[in-house]
């Protein structure tokens, strides 16, 4: 029997307007696979995310989430969005936030069966127990991230997808988000997509990474795609990868200006080469 | 006090106080969304656009009510259609606003009805009720609690957490666009009670103190219904004890609204929340 691939992409690319933000991507996901994806600002790397959410179609090719076309509202899919952090007094409890991801989008009053049993066990099993009464805009910005995680987490989908969840975070918040997803995905097999610009605190952890440049994409094992070959190849300028102990510091990677905050485009701060 | 009893034998009396119960109870259920929405402004613009199509009524109808209430769906469509996106929103409320009080200055140079009645619609006119209007309140009131209880969860959702509820198949944009009607035609509502001026003493101040109390939404909307009533029939009972003052109910309304919320920043300033 041939498992089913967590996510798919065939040929694929992506146009906005008549930019080409990526082309000819071939990718084959497995459970329980953990991948980063990379590059530079505004090279689509969330815009990707969007198409395997279902909120925009490929230009071409074709894209599959757990064998089925990208369907927005999937229970295939769970979604961890950039952090924005919430206002202080949003009226909301972190458990709020997890109970929403089991029938948020429900309508009528009646809950869904079994939903207190869920929340519980989903904020057990990020370590949330501690603070998931109290309001959300108050938590630290590990502990919204914890809860994010949970709420993504508690529907047990096949693929789960993070836009920057490390943005913000300190360290040891950094370790301690990867390290949980990291366990989730060994344990109940869920494929794990995740955009950052921070390559070191995921690097020993992800399997494989994908890297986008300006509509052209590498995608290997970390040691094959993080060389200064290979990623000189892809920018198509020298740029020199140093290994300093068990980091990597990428250099000569330019960070392509884009100051339209355009919903569809990538809005990473941070520069790309620096990942303190 | 033994005035207040022998006032409330009145049929006046008694439709205002049903009036203030029927509007306490819209504005405190719509106001912790409101809040968690960041709308305020649209909340005071959408109530100071109730004027210029309540004189507007008073023109046509000779009602401000019918006008009121039928201009705060072309208001809704305004502020819907204009402000789409956050941030656009406030300019383009603001832009309508003002041109909006401008035409209601222009339309009651042409009522010479009653004077009061253009007060009326600025500071409230609660002991004015008629049973007519009563019973469009009372629809209103209706309408309005059907569609929270029926939309409460995506809309909680979309209000608090946009992009995963967009993921997650949650019709946001359809629901804002619900929403923003319900809050106009809510507002327009607790216009007639508090005047257009004074409508965010009623549709958030109460959420405002409700949420220093709790975080837990069922309760911040219990609480919030609980403050809206509390400030809505408190204040007119007490205009009642002060009839000879000849203040205004929506101003004791206000007040025990604002002291509601006091007490609420007060309470959680103790409490080190």
């Amino acid at each position: 029997m041939t498992q089913t691939a967590a996510v798919r992409l065939d040929h694929a690319a992506l146009r906005r307007g008549d930019r080409l933000l990526w082309s000819g991507l071939d990718l084959d996901i497995a459970p329980g696979e953990f991948v980063a994806i990379l590059g530079p600002n505004g090279a689509g790397k969330s815009t990707l995310l969007k198409v395997l959410l279902g909120l925009l179609p490929l230009s071409e090719g074709t894209a599959l989430v757990a064998g089925k076309a990208p369907r927005r509202g999937s229970s295939d899919v769970g979604y961890v969005p950039q952090q924005k952090g919430f206002d202080t007094d949003l009226g909301a409890r972190g458990r709020d936030l997890v109970m929403l991801g089991v029938d948020g989008h429900r309508f009528g009053p009646l809950r869904a069966r079994g939903r207190s049993e869920r929340v519980e066990e989903a904020i057990s099993a990020v370590g949330a127990n501690a603070y998931a009464d109290r309001p959300i805009g108050r938590l630290s910005g590990g502990e919204q991230q914890r809860l994010r995680i949970a709420q993504a987490l508690v529907g047990d989908p096949a693929v789960l997808l993070c836009d920057e969840p490390l943005l913000s975070l300190d360290l040891n918040h950094q370790r301690g988000v990867v390290e949980l997803l990291d366990r989730r995905r060994r344990e109940a097999s869920t494929a794990v997509l995740m955009v950052t610009h921070e390559i070191n605190p995921v690097l020993p952890f992800v399997d494989r990474v994908v890297y986008i440049v300006d509509g052209r994409v590498a995608v290997g094992r970390p040691d094959e795609v993080l060389t200064s070959t290979s990623l000189s190849a892809l920018y198509g300028t020298r740029i020199d990868v140093l290994r300093v102990r068990d980091r990597i510091v990428v250099l000569g990677a330019e960070t392509e200006p884009h100051h339209d905050h355009d919903h569809f485009h990538d809005s990473d701060a941070g520069e790309w080469h620096s990942h303190e | 006090m033994s005035d207040v009893w022998t006032y409330l034998q009145y049929p006046f009396a008694q439709h205002a106080l049903i009036a203030a119960t029927l509007v306490a109870l819209v504005s405190g259920l719509i106001a912790p969304f409101v809040a968690a929405r960041d709308m305020a402004f649209a909340v005071h613009g959408s109530a100071e656009l109730a004027f210029p199509t309540a004189v507007a009524g008073l023109l046509l109808f000779d009602d401000a009510l019918t006008g009121a209430l039928l201009g705060s769906v072309l208001v809704a469509i305004a502020i819907a259609l204009l402000g789409s996106r956050r941030g656009d929103g406030n300019t383009a409320i603001g832009v309508i606003l003002a041109f909006g009080l401008g035409v209601g200055v222009f339309l009651l140079s042409f009522y010479h009805g009653y004077a009061s009645q253009a007060t009326n619609i600025l500071f409230g006119s609660i002991v004015a009720v008629t049973s007519r209007d009563l019973l469009i309140l009372g629809v209103v009131a209706a309408v309005v609690s059907l569609l929270v209880l029926a939309i409460y969860r995506p809309l909680f959702f979309s209000s608090v957490d946009p992009e995963v509820a967009e993921a997650r198949g949650v019709p946001t944009r359809a629901l804002g666009l619900l929403f923003v009607l319900m809050l106009t035609v809510t507002v327009t509502e607790v216009a007639q009670v508090v005047g257009t001026l004074l409508v965010l003493s009623l549709a958030i101040t109460p959420a405002a103190a409700a949420r220093r109390w709790t975080a837990a939404p069922l309760m911040v909307t219990a609480l919030s219904v609980l403050f809206a009533l509390l400030s809505a029939d408190g204040g007119f009972l007490l205009s009642l004890a002060f009839v000879d003052s000849g203040v205004k109910a929506s101003v004791f309304i206000t007040f025990i609204s604002f002291g509601l919320y006091v007490v609420a920043r007060g309470a959680a300033a103790v409490r080190k929340v």
